[in-house]
Formats: C-alpha cells, structure tokens, sequence
C-alpha cells in the first residue's frame, strides 16, 4: 500500500525537489534526478513481496474519494500486468536519466524535472483505477513529452512534437465523452450510484457485460481509438516514426520503452474488461489492422537510410504482434502480450540507446555514414548486437518468448478463427531477421570506408552501466520467462475465463459436448466473477 | 422589525458596503489632486473587505437566514441572499482585484494612468454584484446596463489611442442595441406573466398563469441580449475588435469578469423560468429553445476556437478564443439542470482565473505604444523571462483544458452535465472545438519555449504587483483542477 504510493509520488516529489536546486549546479541536478529514479525503482522492488501471484484479483488496493458528488476517487492497485510494467517504467527511467548525462547539454534542471514528471505520469496510468484519474494521467504525460521533444529534440522537433500532442489529444478526447458516458450509463442505470454517475473501475467492470452491445460498439472505439493511436496500430502510426525520430535519445527510450505500453496495457485493461462483447465483434477487425502493421512496419523499415527511423518503424511491426496477441482473446495470446511489452521496452530501448551512443560520436544517424564500426569499438558492437537479436527474436533472448506466445495465441484463437493471423504476421519475424541483420552489417561489419569514423571511442563506463542491466533482463526473459509470466498468469486467467464465460455462457451448459477452450482451473475464480 | 433590518443589513453588507464606497472612491478622486495611490489602495482595501465578507456569509453559512426575513425591509425583496449570489460576489471580486493590481503598472508603462480607472473598476463590480444579488428582472437588467456602461467607458480609457476609442464605440453601439433586445424580453416576459420578480414567475408559471407564445418570445429576446454580452454566436462580432482595442488589463476583466456576470444571468433565467417551465405540460417550446441554444453553443465553440487558428497578434487570439469559451459556459445553460448551471458557474470561475492572469502576461510584456503582441515577440521568451514563460505554461494548458489544470475539469463537467441531459452531440462538437484549440495555444508556447530569440524580443520589465496576479490566478488555477471537489460541491449543494 505504501509502497505503492512511494512509487508513485517519489518521481513527484523529486520533481518538485529539483525546481528548488540553482539551475547552474549542474552536477547535483543530474544526480538528484537519477538518485530519486533508483529510489523509486528499489521501493518498487518491495511491491513484488507484498503481491500474491496466485491471486487474480487486485491488489494493494486503496480507496479515497476525490469529488464525492461525482463519485470520482483517488483508486489505485495492481495486478499482474500492471506490476510488471511499473517495474518496467521504475526500471526504464532511471537508465533514461543516465543516460543523457553527457546527452543534454542545455537548461539540465527543466529536462530532468520533466522526465521525473513524466515517470509520475507512466506510473499513475499503471495504477489508477479510476477512469477518470486514469485520463488525468493520460493526459498529464502529454505535457513533458510535448516539451521534451521540442525543447531537446532534433532538426524537425517542433512539427513532429506537435504531431504527437495532436495524434494523442485526437484519440484521447472520445475517450473522455465514452468515460462520461460509461459513467452516466453505468451509474444510472447498473449500479445505481446515489448521484447517478461513477468512474470506479471495478464498479464499471462488475456491470460491464450488461452494456447493451449497441452502446458497447460506440464506446469501444471511443477507448480503442486513443489506445490504438498509443500503440500505434498502423494506419494511426505515422506520428511515431516523426516523435521518434525528433526525441533526445532518453525521450525515445522512454517513448518505446513505456508509453507505447500505456496504449496495449489500455486495450487490455478498459477494451476488453468493460467492453466484452463488443471486443469479441471487432476482435478480427483489429487483428487484421495489426498484422498488417506487422508486415507493413517491417516492409518500411527495411528501406530507412536512418537508423532510428528504422528502429521506430519497426516498433510499428514488433507492437504488432502485441496487439494480435491481446485480441487473439486466450491465456497464451495476452500472457505473450504482457511478456511482449516487457521485452519491447527493454530491447527497443535498448536499440534507442545503442543509436544515441553512435548519434553522440558522430551527429549523425545515416547508414550510410557508418560501416565498419565493430573494428573500433568492439564492446559497442557485443551490445548492439544483442539488442539487435532480441528484437529480431533469436531464441534464448526475450523477443523469442513473447512473439511465440502471442503467435501461438492467435493460431489457436477460437475467436479469430484463422490461422492466417499467425502464418502472415510469422513473415514479420522473418522480415525483423532481414532489416535489423541488414541494418547491423551495414552499420557494423565491412571496412571503415568513412574516414571520419577512425576515431571513434568504445564505449565509456557510464554507457557500460547502462547496458549491463538491460542485458541482464533480455537474457532473463529469454531462458527464464516463468518468473514474470507468473506473475501475471492468473489475473489473465481470470480475464479470459471471464471473457469466455460471457461469450459461450449459454452454449457451454446447453450443448453436452462442446470443445473445451480453456479449463477454469481455480473454483475460485469462478466465485470472484 | 429592528431586528430585521439589521439582518437584512448583514446579508447586505457586501453589495452595499462596495457600492457606498465606490460612490466614496469617485468623491475621493475629485479630492486628492494628484495623489494616485490613495485610489488604487483604497480599491484593494474596499474589494478585499466585500469578498471577506461575502466568502464569510458564505462559509458561516449566515444566507440560510435570508429565508427566515418575512419582509425585507430594506430592499423589498429586490435583492436576493441565496448562496450562489455570495459565491459570484466573491468571484467578481477577485476579478476586480486582480485586474486592478495587474492595472496598475500597466498604465503607468503607458504613460495614462488615470484615477477614475479605479473606481471604474469598482462600480463595474457594483453592477456584478447587482446581477448577483437580483431577485427581479428588472434589478437584473438595471445591473446588467450599470456593469455594461462602465466598461464601456473602460474600453475606451485610452482616449488618446484610435483603437481604444473604436473599441468603446462598437461596444456602446453594439451593447446598446443588445440592451434593447434585453429589455423588451423583460417586457413581453411581464406581459405573459404580469410579474417581475423571479419567484413569482415561478410560481405563476407551475399554475399555468401565463400566456405561452409571450413568454417564450420573451425568453428568446433576453436571450439574444444576454448573448451579445457574454459574445455568443451569431452575435460575437464585436468581442473580438474590443477585445483587442481596449487596454489589454480591461479585456482581461470584460471578458471574465463580464461573462460570467452574463452566464449568471443566463442561470438566473434558465433556473426560474425554463426549468420551470419544462415541467410544465406545454415543454416543447422549451426543449426547442435548448435545441436552438445547443447549436447556437456549437457554433460559437467551432467559430471562435477556428478563427482563433488564423490570428498572429496574441491579444486577437485570446479574445477569438474567448469567444469560444462563452460557447462552453452556454453548454451548462443547455443542459437547463442543476448540473449544468453548477457546471456553468465552476467554468466561469476557472475562466476568470486562467484568462486573466494570460491577459495580465500580455500586458506584461506589451510596450508602451501597444507593440509586441505579435506571436514572433513571443520568440525565445522563456530565456529573458523564465517567471512569466511558466506562469503562461498553465494559463494556456489550462485554457486548452489538459489535466490536471483546473480547465479540464470544468470542461469535464459541463460535457457530464450536457451527456447527462441528452446532448452527445453537443459535446462531441465540444470536444471536436477543444481539440482545434489545443492547436493555437501549443503554437503559443511552441513560440515560447521552442524558437530562439529574435531581435524584436521584448524589453519591458519583469512584473512587479502584478506578479502577485499571476500568481494567485496559477495557484488557483492548479488548485482548483487538483481539488475541484470544494467548489463544485458547494455549488452542487447550494443549487
């Protein structure tokens, strides 16, 4: 409980602490930053000794009402896959301050500031259970992102941070009349609030399957739209390659690595808990969005001539699979959905890293310009290149893991229907070998024919003291992947049983024989329903 | 009897007291010769007293006792002392006050520092207070004409400068005839009910005492003078030219201070007569009038906020974008519920704040003669001016209704109030017109924290007083947006 909260407002806290330090006390403002991520990433080890895996519902659940005649409260806990990523995020941002050490060269004190702002924001959106303090979140992580990629971003900020604020405040905005409105409906007419109107998430979720499917359809998309645009799921890509590519090295390492999972953890989270019927109605619809952004963001990284455009797009292609995975609507799809985020954080993430190493040395992100650089620095390229195999998905490390569960998940879907899900998004694995092992060789291998690469140094320690951790965890999930699966097993679990029950709820007692999906495994589940 | 006089004198106090000293004030201006601070304290001091008092009606909870007063022998029954009158009394105060200590350096930058301004300011709010405190129409019209005149003469208080004086020109001709429209509303509204005063309207309306096709002209007459005065569509086009004409601290206060003055008159109506009206048997006409407002709310959100995108003067964006943010405020009117009228207020009082501390910015950093209002001496502003860069960081966010500034949540609760009374639409065009206006206010900030300094940068001096202004209006703009729950239950409550 109060772990939670200290994980949650140390960012704020430090934040606040950093507006009061002399901005030309560079130094300190840099250490305080990261000193304040790395207490809020060891408070958050602790939430992982106060939560019962084997227990599928929240937990760590805390209650206090905000604005009585609204019913709106302050209602945050987690579960399984909001667990991990806050662990993700308390993991992530301490790397991301690190590494602009060297990175940010002007108005230090407004950068880190915003970056532990934007650590509030990621966490709060992992934990809120409240609609409405789940949007002030959502929204509330605009702001830095917005100045973080205009103020320290590249040539092209202003256009591309622009783009993003409008892409997200477009899908954001019919979030907001669908939670009004699930408010209203839910309130009035299904729990009947004294005042007529809730946004208690567990409230909603308890009543959710007797939305009319009529109002389920409009409501679905009015959440999906702005989670989709999150993700993004192609064709409400385009402004990612843009943001992306504009970002300081930490802002895409924290734009990949978890504010991309705000939009999947969305889908799952509000998509396919309040919307259940409509989710299993457009659950082809959006698969088939996702596979073809699979193959489509595959297609186009292939053809980028710069190395983080190339690594954003096939971010484009690696979400992908999570979205199939989420919508596929079976344990293993959205097990390998969750396992998926993880290791898209930590291996995009690492990827943004690796080109921001190269970006300081050289100014420049062209492949082209490169070639040959593994001669000179030879514990760059061991780095790289397991970035680089993680997320193309080589057995042993974590890519593996997650993008064969969730293929896995969409071949047996019952709800999808087609094995042609799976066979077509399959080619963008292949795809991922091609453009990232083309990309490597271009960039790493052959002789040095730029002159201006003579030079270059290895890697230093604090770049070291970046990687080394993330390497840790890509090689975790790879060989391992029980310990965080676990963690997240039985809420999925629970969700599915849930789902199928609403979906097949008649038939399974009506029919006497009818293939089994999944075995309710836990009597127990069955009564928390 | 005594006994009674004194309470009425009580409940009173604030509305007499400012409008016995803003009499006083004009005397004082006439004694102390050159002397111009004595007029500028004796403001503060007279408009904190008048929202102590009213924020200690309100907090004591004394106006219950209005209830309690069989006669009123004082007003006869003129004045009303309900809860949400104290509550706009304290928001037109602090209205006043803060333009008024924000004022004050402006027009010494601009070499016209006038004492009359001050009580200018002071009766504005007198006015205010009158639409407030109004238990009759024509007590509503008369504030409503005495809040009017006096910005008038406000609008135009640089006499010397040709904007100024057309801004005044166009607001006196324009209101005027606005005025007219009002009037004659009232008019026909008394013909239909043979009464003045609100309560009797009321009452005269659930007994289906009254002519139906005199009433609802009535009603559509006061209707169109109330929306030239808070700048509604179609009847917005002045807002802009005086907006931009007037000194930049006055169209702080006209487009705050006096709009909410106007959406409570709308309140005013909508709470006697149309909700009251709707429950009885012949509700069509009703609903068609919230049908007619509903677009009227669309249009005026969709024209200000897309004609605010093409504006490259800031001080011409603000007042487009006002414009739209009446189209908000209309939406609680629309909704014709408590909710909406809670809604409504919650918007007006947010708005004052956050429009009035970016107007005081921008009559920060305006030069003497009017320049520098251009978006481009905006450029590079955060590093020659690191205070007023963030405090426009909130105004603008909160304007543009992000989280977790008090702008969101009042457009949180008027879309609420509007779903819940049936107006999806509505509030889909709401939310259409807020994202268009995220648009122009990022541009804003984009000039200010994202470009390099040009050579036009700006020269005048960091704020003094009136950084007091802007930051009260940030901290009650963040306040508020954290912890709406205060304001918006007491006006739930106080219905």
């Amino acid at each position: 409980m109060t772990e939670l909260f200290l994980t949650l407002l140390i960012p704020l806290i430090g934040t606040i602490a950093l507006l009061f330090i002399n901005k030309e006390q560079v130094k300190l403002i840099k250490y305080a930053a990261f000193g304040f991520s790395i207490i809020a990433f060891i408070v958050s080890l602790t939430l992982l000794l106060q939560y019962t895996p084997n227990n599928p519902n929240l937990q760590l659940t805390y209650e206090k009402v905000w604005i009585p005649s609204l019913d709106i409260g302050f209602r945050v806990g987690i579960d399984g896959m909001s667990l991990l990523l806050v662990l993700l995020t308390t993991f992530i941002s301490p790397i991301a301050i690190y590494s602009s050490f060297d990175a940010i060269k002007k108005r230090e004190k407004s950068y880190y500031s915003l970056l532990l702002l934007l650590q509030f924001g990621m966490t709060g959106v992992f934990i809120s259970l409240d609609l409405f303090l789940f949007y002030i979140f959502w929204e509330l992580i605009l702001i830095p992102m917005y100045f973080i990629i205009g103020i320290w971003g590249g040539k092209d900020r202003i256009y591309a941070t622009v783009k993003f604020f409008l892409f997200t405040m477009f899908g954001s905005l019919p979030m907001l009349v669908g939670i009004i409105w699930l408010g209203q409906f839910v309130g009035t007419h299904l729990a009947h609030i004294p005042n007529g109107f809730t946004t208690n998430y567990e409230i909603i979720r308890q009543y959710s399957h007797f939305i009319p499917l009529e109002f389920q359809k409009w409501l679905f998309w009015a959440f999906a739209l702005s989670f989709l645009i999150k993700v993004p799921v192609f064709p409400l890509h385009t402004w990612l390659p843009d943001a992306h590519t504009e970002a300081p090295t930490a802002g895409s390492v924290i734009l990949a690595g978890v504010l991309l999972k705000m939009g999947t953890y969305g889908l799952i989270r509000f998509n396919l808990e309040l919307f259940p019927q409509a989710s299993f109605m457009y659950a082809s619809i959006i698969s088939w969005l996702a596979v073809f952004g699979i193959v489509y963001g595959a297609l186009v990284a292939m053809v980028q001539s710069d190395v983080k455009r190339l690594v954003a797009y096939s971010s484009v292609s690696h979400l992908g699979f999570v979205v199939l995975g989420i919508f596929s609507i079976t344990v293993e799809g959205i097990q390998g959905a969750i396992i998926q985020m993880v290791n898209h954080g930590l291996s995009t993430g690492m990827l943004f890293l690796c080109v921001g190493v190269l970006y300081e040395r050289r100014h420049t992100r062209e492949i082209e310009e490169f070639g040959g650089i593994a001669r000179i620095m030879p514990a760059f390229t061991v780095f790289f290149a397991i970035a680089m195999l993680a997320s193309v998905g080589l057995p042993g490390l974590n890519g593996f893991v997650g993008e064969f569960l969730t293929l896995l998940g969409a071949f047996k879907s019952p709800f999808l229907g087609s094995i042609w899900f799976s066979v077509i998004s399959a080619t963008g694995v292949i795809f991922a070998a091609v453009y990232l092992l083309w990309m490597f060789r271009r960039v790493m291998f052959g002789t040095i024919t730029n002159p201006s690469n003579h030079g270059l140094k290895d890697i230093n320690k604090r770049e070291w003291a970046t990687f080394l951790p993330i390497v840790l965890f890509i090689v975790w999930i790879g060989i391992y992947p029980s310990t965080f699966l676990q963690l997240s097993e039985n809420s999925t679990k629970k969700l599915v049983n849930r789902l199928e029950k609403i979906k097949f709820g008649k038939e399974r007692y009506e029919l006497p024989v009818v293939p089994e999906i999944t075995k309710p495994n836990n009597s127990n589940i069955e009564n928390n329903q | 009897m005594a006994n009674e006089i004194l309470k009425e004198l009580m409940l009173g106090f604030p509305i007499f007291f400012l409008s016995a000293t803003g009499i006083l004030l004009v005397i004082i201006d006439a004694l102390t010769g050159k002397n111009k601070v004595i007029n500028y304290i004796f403001a503060i001091i007279i408009l904190s007293l008048t929202i102590g008092s009213s924020g200690w009606i309100l907090l004591n909870q004394y106006y219950n006792e209005a209830n309690s007063l069989a006669s009123y022998p004082i007003t006869k029954g003129m004045l009303a002392y309900n809860g949400y009158a104290y509550i706009f009394d304290v928001i037109f105060g602090v209205a006043a006050l803060l333009t008024i200590i924000a004022a004050r350096e402006y027009n010494e930058r601009a070499e016209f520092e006038y004492k009359e301004f001050y009580s200018l300011v002071v009766l504005a709010t007198v006015g205010m207070m009158m639409i407030a405190h109004s238990a009759d129409l024509l007590l509503m019209f008369i504030g409503i004409e005495f809040m009017s005149i006096t910005f008038y003469v406000l609008a135009g208080y640089f006499r010397k400068k040709i904007t100024s004086v057309e801004a005044a020109l166009k607001y006196f001709l324009l209101g005027a005839f606005a005025s007219g429209f009002l009037l004659y509303g009232i008019a026909l509204i008394y013909g239909s009910t043979g009464t003045l005063t609100f309560q009797t309207i009321s009452q005269k309306i659930l007994a289906q005492d009254y002519n139906n096709l005199y009433l609802i002209l009535g009603i559509t007459l006061v209707f169109i003078g109330l929306s030239f005065k808070i700048a509604a569509f179609p009847f917005h086009q002045w807002a802009p030219d005086v907006y931009h004409g007037a000194p930049t601290v006055i169209s702080g206060f006209l487009s705050t201070a006096g709009k909410a003055a106007a959406i409570f008159a709308f309140i005013l109506i909508g709470k006697n007569i149309m909700f009251v009206a709707i429950r009885t048997l012949d509700s069509n006409h009703i609903i068609t009038l919230q049908n007619i407002l509903a677009v009227l709310s669309a249009a005026t959100m969709l024209v200000g906020n897309i004609t605010a995108i093409a504006q490259n003067n800031v001080k011409r964006m603000l007042a487009y974008s006002s414009v739209a943010h009446a189209g908000y405020m209309l939406m609680g009117i629309v909704a014709n519920t408590p909710d909406g009228w809670a809604g409504a207020s919650f918007y007006a009082t947010v708005y004052v704040f956050m429009q009035i501390g970016s107007f005081a910015i921008v009559a920060n950093l305006e030069g003497k003669e009017g320049e520098y209002l251009d978006f481009s001496h905006y450029s590079g502003l955060y590093k020659t001016r690191p205070f007023v860069s963030a405090m426009m960081v909130v105004f603008l966010l909160s304007l543009a209704g992000i989280p977790p500034f008090a702008g969101f949540f009042g457009k949180y609760y008027i879309f609420k109030s509007a779903i819940n009374a049936g107006y999806l639409w509505l509030t889909i065009v709401g939310i259409v017109s807020s994202l268009i206006s995220v648009y122009f206010y990022l541009r804003l900030l984009i000039y200010i924290y994202f470009r390099e300094a040009s050579e036009q940068t700006l020269h005048t001096g960091e704020p003094r007083a009136a950084g007091f202004t802007l930051l009260i209006s940030a901290a009650l703009t963040v306040l508020l947006g954290v912890f709406p729950s205060y304001l918006i239950e007491l006006l739930l409550y106080l219905r």
